[in-house]
């Protein structure tokens, strides 16, 4: 089981809710996925349409904890407020805190991720800081009061996969006692895999599910992927060399000359 | 009152935030509010004057990954 803050979930995939070409095949990958936390967001609403309450519903009917965002917030003041006004709709002091510091990679602001944390972990939130792989970084925001970090794999949406496995892996064994969960940047089921190879509790997955031709197949096999990095980690996995190591004994080999 | 609801100008009677949100078709549903970049909880929406000019902000449940 994994503990993030006081809940403990059996399922290392949290799954976005985002760019689905329809509610209903939202909904079958949600399912399809096992994910047991769905990360939403807040958005402006029309009186008239009220396109909002309908999505709601959706989540609501799915059972799953649900995990809001800032995304698209630029500065801590923003980022503050639209937590605040998410702990009251959704109804969790959970915020996926994101402080956005640059438009064309979405590269957190990291200065700001952490002044806004110190405000809503003093305001009681349960914060998971959408960071990038910077060890200094993720102690100032276990800090200022973090139980949990979301390294970025990848600039949001660009399914490159784990760009820096070194300094995540340095991450993973310099904060042994801190769930880590890489966020963004996952492409396909083997960089969600990896991630979970080096110890890494976690993923958080949108685009590549959302996006992929068949979401609820991928949703399927993120799945798989997921459960099978996280044994691979608890088996211990080989340590890998330069040179060829013959896994076939020597000793007893005829000699056929 | 004119005031600016998401980003667009709206031309309102009541002069609290709570009647405002009924009178342009809010009512019972989700939301969560702001005025003027500030936070405004359901319970103090009563009590939350508004002015000419205020800008407020709806906001509701959506998808975000």
């Amino acid at each position: 089981m994994l503990r993030l803050y006081d809940v403990e979930v059996a399922s290392r995939l949290l799954l976005g809710s985002a760019r689905y070409p329809s509610p209903s095949i939202l909904t079958e990958a949600v399912k399809a996925s096992g994910a047991e936390i769905v990360t939403v967001s807040l958005r402006r609403e029309s009186g008239g349409e009220r396109a909002g309450q309908g999505f709601w519903s959706i989540i609501r009917d799915l059972g799953v904890r649900v995990l809001p965002n800032t995304a698209g917030c630029h500065s801590v003041k923003e980022a503050v407020t639209t937590a605040q006004m998410a702990r009251e709709v959704f109804g969790t002091s959970w915020v996926k805190l994101e402080v956005i510091g640059e438009d064309e990679t979405l590269q957190p602001d990291v200065f700001g991720l952490v002044e806004a944390t110190r405000i809503l972990c003093k305001e009681g939130f349960d914060v998971f800081p959408y960071t990038t792989e910077d060890l200094i970084v993720a102690e100032q925001l276990l800090e200022a009061g973090c139980r949990v970090l979301m390294p970025w794999g990848a600039p949001i949406g660009s399914g490159r996969g784990l760009n820096n496995p070194f300094a995540l892996k340095m991450l993973r064994a310099r904060l042994p006692d801190v769930p880590l969960i890489v966020d963004a940047g996952i492409g396909v089921p083997s960089h969600a895999s990896q991630a979970l190879e080096l110890g890494y509790d976690a993923v958080l997955i949108n685009t590549a599910v959302s996006q992929a031709r068949d979401p609820v197949a991928m949703a399927g096999a993120f799945a798989h992927a997921v459960a099978a990095g996280r044994a691979a980690y608890e088996a211990g996995p080989m340590e890998p060399r330069d040179l060829a190591v013959p896994s076939t004994p020597v000793i007893g080999k005829a000699l056929l000359r | 009152m004119q005031i600016l609801v998401n980003g667009a100008s709206r031309e309102v009677r009541a002069a609290d935030l709570s009647g405002a949100l009924e009178e342009l078709g809010y009512g019972g549903a989700v939301i969560a509010t702001a005025v003027n970049g500030e936070f405004v909880a359901v319970a103090e929406r009563t009590t939350a004057r508004l002015a000419d000019g205020d800008r407020i902000e709806v906001l509701a449940p959506m998808q975000g990954g």
